[in-house]
């Protein structure tokens, strides 16, 4: 059960040319969101290596965002589409790693979409609020850190896994 | 050696000090973040006093990075690394923090705000420590241009740059140039025949040295960059040798085929299969309409060829590709009209005499299907009465929000044009009467004078189904009078719809090939909405006219003027600068796998077989990092985007997390040797 008083801490990450300035048009229409995503800028999505999104998880992230221009409108022509394929990929590993999927979103935005943007915002802060903290440093703290540990652990959960499936 | 940061925090007037406690935030900042040794806050820091802080503090206290929170970095990253530049400072060890479009702008809670803020300037400050110092490319501006649209606004902009003396390529898709201007009768307030204003500037186009008129051709491939721009152009086939002909019009006179003109004459008249649009066409040369032809229908006929006098027909025609090199591009590719049959209670191809407005340009145009006389379809009556209905797909949110400018006073004119040609009594179905610049209102005023009908309301139905004595055989428009606050059914032989302007249908399209963005309608959004209207968000390519938002024909020679003298401006300079925002391969580091080779779209990225590693070509990197982030063995670094430097502002960002939960996050990230 989420505790009432969690803000969830997001980490975004807005392509120059269509998302953030979508981001730029949702503050200059003064349209209103939570303040618990923090964005940064990359010329494109297609920048966002997977590890900065692991990155940000590891340090305590509850939720991470990437947002880019529609499919089709890349400002790099197709870079987006190479985006859209890694996330699958990302999204694939974390679910292995035990995250929920609510915790990270691809979200595509328009230079002139600041209100759908920011509607994105609202929706993935309260579904990330929804799942409570991630609290990812502190789970890793409680082990030893070592490898052995690690797979243990991965071996413990997985056939915990099995069994739900059977 | 610890980096000597300096953090200003900007006011705003009350923008971002209304919202976001900035004093804490500033003084928190001193306080709290390694290697900050100015922290300040000011009312305004785009004010020059603002950046002679920032200049003042980079020679006195030896700051070696800034950050400057205030608004977005799209607005004023500019003119805060000038002051660093000024200084003595790179511009590049500089870094922004928007804490007003993400922040103030968006919240109400003080708290969160501040927090927030607080947050955004770690994470600047921490990246900030991580720039490196960078050299932006100057690049030669090719001082040709391509210009995009042979409307009023691409005509203006071809020609003061011309007339500037530079050599400008005029793309068009259509037989001639003029666009929607050149089937105007008349132009509002001032009652201008367009023709007659429009055609000296249409034949001064055709006739300029400077100009080279690529009509009936269409842009297929843009490629290149701010000052260097690669434009492949297709020249579709007119099957008339341009060298050749001498405009002399025979061959339209002997071509047996008549079809219904749907682009110049809106379906009102007809033309030849071969044809030229109008007669003060720009270029004069015909064009043979393919689809039409008999002889491409049939194997037979060539009637054009066997009367043309210097044997100018040329069936065997190919389009041709011409491939163009320019500094700068200008877009002035117009708007379409609303389909008006999508409001179907309006009865526009289900009523004979429910017109268009451009139909009815062309009825009331001398050189138009009916030489300019005001009859309704049966071509011989005269309406005794007229109704015209404004924002038929404008201000409605099933078809367009906008407002398309153009049409309170088009219908004002239209309706002069009633009364003085036919006498007819002629009813306005108005919402909001929007007389707007120099001499409308009193074009406006004049309207009432004359005894124009004004009924403000929205029009429900226009229908042929009489129900009181006086309604057979008219068209009936039912509104509701708002100012009287009663239904009226008024009876009219003839109804005129101003229909709405919208994009282009093909605009995201070309907006596309071109890099620069649309709204959520397809208008092509400009650089900024007020202080440059012509620029966009790629640099080199100016927008100008309809196709940026609706606007009348002032407006839009103002935007067509606009946008040459930003571009000969640029070559005037000669050189750009452009971002030193690319990517570099690490040859030691790199295993020669080539994954990056196949995501560059750009080809930027070559193979080298002897040394067997990968290679960026840095003028074709656009500086994406696509291929930065995919390196395996993160061999490619993405200059001012490198990894360290986000993974340092993420920990930035992530402040009050990491200091809490014992994270390391603050050390030095490794980097693969």
């Amino acid at each position: 059960m989420a505790d009432a008083t969690f803000e969830p801490k997001i980490i975004a990450f807005l392509c120059n040319w269509c998302s953030y300035r979508a981001a730029d048009l949702a503050g200059t229409s003064r349209i209103k969101y939570p303040p618990n995503l923090r964005m940064i800028r990359v010329m494109c999505s297609g920048r966002v290596d997977p590890t900065f999104v692991l990155k940000a998880f590891a340090l305590g992230a509850d939720g991470v965002m990437i947002a880019g221009c529609h499919p089709g409108e890349c400002h790099y022509l197709e870079q987006n589409y190479k985006t859209m394929r890694r996330f699958a990929m990302l999204r694939h590993t974390l679910r292995k790693l035990g995250l929920e999927e609510g915790r990270v979103r691809l979200q595509w935005a328009s230079a002139a979409e600041g209100a759908q943007l920011a509607r994105a915002i609202r929706d993935m802060t309260e579904e990330v609020r929804a799942l409570g903290p991630l609290n990812w440093p502190a789970q890793w703290s409680e082990e030893d850190g070592s490898i052995e540990t690690a797979i243990q652990r991965l071996e413990e959960e997985h056939a915990q896994a099995m069994e739900v499936a059977a | 050696m610890s980096e000597r940061v300096g953090v200003y925090v900007c006011h705003c007037g009350s923008n971002i000090a209304g919202v976001v406690d900035v004093e804490d935030v500033s003084r928190w900042a001193g306080e709290n973040l390694d290697d900050v040794v100015v922290s300040r806050d000011y009312i305004f820091m785009c004010s020059s006093l603002g950046q002679e802080l920032i200049e003042d503090d980079i020679k006195k206290e030896g700051l070696t990075r800034v950050v400057v929170a205030a608004c977005s970095p799209h607005l004023h990253e500019r003119t805060f690394r000038r002051a660093c530049a000024s200084a003595g400072l790179n511009p590049y060890l500089f870094q922004m923090a928007s804490i007003r479009e993400q922040v103030s702008w968006t919240t109400q809670d003080k708290a969160a705000a501040t927090a927030k803020s607080k947050a955004m300037i770690a994470g600047a400050v921490e990246r900030v420590k991580l720039h490196q110092a960078l050299e932006p490319n100057e690049v030669p501006v090719n001082p040709n241009t391509l210009v995009v649209g042979g409307g009023i606004a691409g005509i203006q902009a071809a020609l003061e740059l011309a007339d500037a003396g530079y050599q400008v390529h005029l793309v068009e898709r259509e037989p001639s140039i003029g666009g929607h201007m050149a089937q105007f009768d008349k132009t509002f307030p001032t009652l201008d025949c367009a023709a007659c204003i429009l055609t000296p500037k249409m034949s001064d186009v055709g006739n300029h040295p400077n100009i080279n008129l690529l009509s009936y051709s269409e842009v297929e491939e843009v490629s290149g960059y701010v000052g260097n721009f690669r434009a492949r152009v297709r020249k579709k086939a007119r099957y008339v040798n341009e060298a050749d002909c001498t405009g002399c019009g025979i061959c339209i006179d002997k071509c047996p085929k008549k079809v219904v003109d749907e682009v110049f004459e809106a379906g009102l008249g007809y033309r030849k299969a071969i044809y030229r649009p109008f007669p003060q066409a720009v270029p004069k040369f015909p064009v043979i309409d393919r689809e039409s032809c008999i002889y491409f229908e049939r194997g037979t006929c060539k009637a054009c060829e066997k009367f043309c006098p210097t044997n100018a027909i040329d069936f065997e025609q190919q389009d041709t590709a011409l491939d163009l090199e320019v500094g700068n591009i200008i877009l002035a590719t117009g708007y379409d009209l609303f389909d008006s049959r999508k409001i179907p209670q309006y009865g526009y191809g289900r009523l004979a005499n429910v017109y268009t407005s451009l139909e009815f340009e062309r009825l009331c145009n001398a050189s138009g299907p009916t030489e300019g006389k005001i009859v309704l379809r049966d071509g011989v009556t005269q309406p005794k009465s007229v109704a015209i209905i404004h924002c038929v797909g404008s201000r409605d949110k099933r078809h367009n929000t906008h407002c398309s400018a153009i049409c309170c006073m088009g219908a004002l004119k239209f309706g002069h044009l009633v009364m003085e040609k036919t006498g007819a009594e002629v009813y306005s179905f108005y919402i909001d009467m929007r007389p707007l610049h120099k001499g409308y209102e009193e074009f406006y005023d004049r309207l009432l004078e004359e005894g124009m009908h004004f009924i403000r309301g929205r029009v429900a139905e226009v229908t042929d189904a009489a129900r009181q004595p006086g309604e057979e055989g008219k068209l009936i428009v039912q509104a509701e009078d708002t100012l009287l606050g009663m239904q009226r059914r008024v009876p009219v032989d003839m109804v005129i719809l101003m229909a709405a302007l919208q994009p282009r249908a093909d605009a995201k399209d070309v907006g596309l090939q071109f890099g620069i963005s649309c709204s959520m309608a397809g208008w092509f959004t400009e650089r900024h909405p007020k202080l440059d209207p012509v620029a966009t968000m790629t640099d080199g390519v100016f927008i100008a006219g309809t196709c940026q938002g609706p606007k009348d024909i002032p407006d839009t020679v103002s935007q067509g003027a606009a946008a040459a003298a930003r571009v000969q401006g640029m070559i005037a300079v000669g050189s750009v600068e452009v971002e030193p925002v690319v990517a570099t391969i690490h040859e030691e580091r790199c295993s020669g796998c080539r994954i990056c080779n196949n995501l560059c779209p750009f080809n930027a990225i070559d193979f080298l077989q002897d040394k067997a590693v990968s290679y960026v070509n840095a003028a074709l990197c656009k500086g994406c990092g696509t291929c930065v982030a995919a390196c395996p063995a993160g061999a490619i670094s993405g200059a001012h985007f490198s990894n360290e430097q986000i993974f340092a502002e993420i920990s930035g960002l992530l402040y009050d997390v990491v200091r809490g939960n014992g994270a390391k996050a603050l050390l030095p990230v490794e980097v693969p040797a």
